[in-house]
């Protein structure tokens, strides 16, 4: 009978954490945006059937990068929770930070048991609410910690650029055509610096919007409806450096 | 719903243990319920009294409940069941959509409710029978369409008009006289209310429209662009309307003989 080799949990640990940052790395980054009426998703998704972003409940939504058979089986886990909660209780007690909570446990505890592999996953879980002061997002990475982000958040390859891309830009009560054109931005600045066009129907868009009447507020943005926000974006900032060019 | 079955079953009805009674259990039960089809939708209505045994156990209950964007469910029968299971329908409906990113089928939506009521055979044996009628609009077809239930769990499709509940006799014989296959979203409207003041004016247990209260059926509307319930201010309207008329003639519009 061998004997395993002896490895310090620090170093354990710290290939794991390596192991899954490689995996979510590879994958395209998405982020998420506060604005005026709610809370966008966006992200680069060339496929139609396999959505980075779903609806949780009523307020709740979800986004994730990475693997998508092991955030596919979150997502569902997080549906289970959300419905069986609203169920047996009340469609107001479920919570945004409830789900983080049960998504860290389950992140956390896969993380650290040495019988799996951990999650090569990040995830973003965002409740809108009445006011934007209400909005909640929390960023879950790989290792079952929570982040709560205000504004903007970005998860992926190339989150980190992006975030402090974002950081820099995003400003509270933007409008929605505004604050989508920022996050295709984001999105398509390369990690060398160079900048890359994502045609529109690669881009997956997603809002909770809290002024639909509607209990559930979350809904997917899609052909028309998406390409008339893009240019309203592109025309509004043209129409601005019109202004300060006049200026 | 299979995640529900497998780790906390108490949570469904139909899996509880009945303890052994003898005779009926008093409970309120809902009265009628009517649907009425037209061209680019369906109308689902129903009147607003719970009763129990003779007595009015409620007068202002709502027994009409959107199950999703595009159906709705009318619950005759034990209220109390009768409320929790369409709870349930609308959690699994709305689930099911969640999980899979698509919506179940008209079809497909009444065969579930189909399920459960069979689940409730048990209850029904009691005396606490449930018998919803279930109406949507069928977003592949284009078109409203009705299903009625028995307790048994029995399900068949209606055309044109349908009614359950203790009232659904007269409501129903009203229906047959008025109903037209060119009604419009108003006329049918009227219809239903008309049909339940005829319920209401020969069966006990149906309340017609309290206008002392302000207390008024409950009318709902499922077209292409979905479920909408009418409000308050809209179904007194058309309820004033035809009680107005009624004052001249008691027994409403008279069909012609030939």
């Amino acid at each position: 009978m061998s004997t395993p080799f002896y490895v310090s949990p620090q170093q354990a640990m710290a290939d794991r954490a390596e192991y899954a940052r490689k995996g979510i790395a590879r994958g395209r980054s998405l982020v998420v945006l506060q604005y005026a009426d709610g809370i966008v998703f966006v992200g680069e998704n060339p496929s139609r059937a396999l959505h980075k972003f779903s609806e949780i409940y009523d307020r709740i939504g979800f986004a994730a990068a990475g693997k998508y058979n092991e955030y596919e089986n979150l997502r569902i886990g997080g549906v289970r929770y959300a419905d069986l909660r609203g169920y047996t209780y009340d469609r107001d007690d479920v919570t945004a930070r409830g789900l983080a909570n049960v998504y860290a446990q389950t992140l956390g505890t896969i993380f650290s048991s040495a019988a799996e592999k951990p999650y090569e996953v990040e995830l973003v879980v965002a409740e809108v609410g009445e006011t934007p002061d209400g909005d909640q997002i929390y960023r879950l990475p790989h290792d079952g910690s929570i982040v709560d982000e205000h504004g903007s958040v970005a998860v992926g390859g190339n989150a980190e650029q992006i975030s402090s891309y974002l950081d820099a830009r995003h400003e509270d009560g933007m409008s929605l055509a505004e604050a989508l054109k920022l996050a295709v931005q984001s999105l398509s600045r390369e990690p060398n610096g160079g900048e890359r066009e994502i045609p529109a129907e690669r881009l997956e868009v997603a809002v909770l919007d809290r002024t639909r009447p509607q209990q559930r507020k979350f809904k997917r943005i899609v052909g028309p409806q998406l390409s008339r926000l893009l240019e309203a974006g592109g025309a509004e900032t043209a129409a601005e450096a019109e202004d300060a060019e006049e200026e | 719903m299979d995640f529900l079955s497998e780790h906390q079953p108490e949570m469904l009805p139909g899996k509880r243990q009945l303890p052994p009674v003898q005779g009926v259990i008093e409970a309120p039960h809902g009265t009628t319920i009517v649907a009425v089809t037209f061209p680019g939708g369906v109308v689902l209505a129903g009147d607003r009294r719970a009763t129990m045994g003779n007595v009015i156990a409620q007068r202002d209950i709502e027994k009409v409940f959107p199950a999703d964007e595009y159906s709705a469910v009318g619950i005759a029968g034990t209220a109390g069941l009768a409320v929790e299971m369409v709870k349930l329908f609308q959690l699994e409906l709305e689930h099911f959509e969640k999980v899979e990113g698509a919506q179940l089928s008209l079809e497909g939506k009444a065969n579930r409710l189909s399920t459960m009521i069979r689940s409730n055979l048990g209850m029904a044996m009691q005396g606490l029978a449930v018998v919803p009628l279930f109406a949507g609009y069928d977003v592949d077809r284009g078109r409203g369409r009705i299903f009625s239930y028995d307790v048994t769990g029995g399900r068949s499709e209606e055309h044109g008009y349908a009614a359950t509940g203790s009232g659904s006799l007269f409501a129903r014989g009203a229906m047959k006289k008025l109903y037209a296959k060119d009604l419009t979203e108003d006329q049918a409207t009227t219809l239903v209310i008309q049909a339940l003041y005829d319920a209401a004016d020969d069966d006990s247990a149906t309340g017609g429209p309290d206008v002392a209260r302000r207390i008024y059926p409950i009318v709902t509307v499922i077209t292409e662009s979905g479920f909408r319930r009418l409000t308050d201010e809209e179904s007194s309207e058309i309820a004033r309307v035809i009680l107005e008329r009624r004052l001249e003639q008691p027994d409403g519009p008279r069909a012609a003989l030939y």
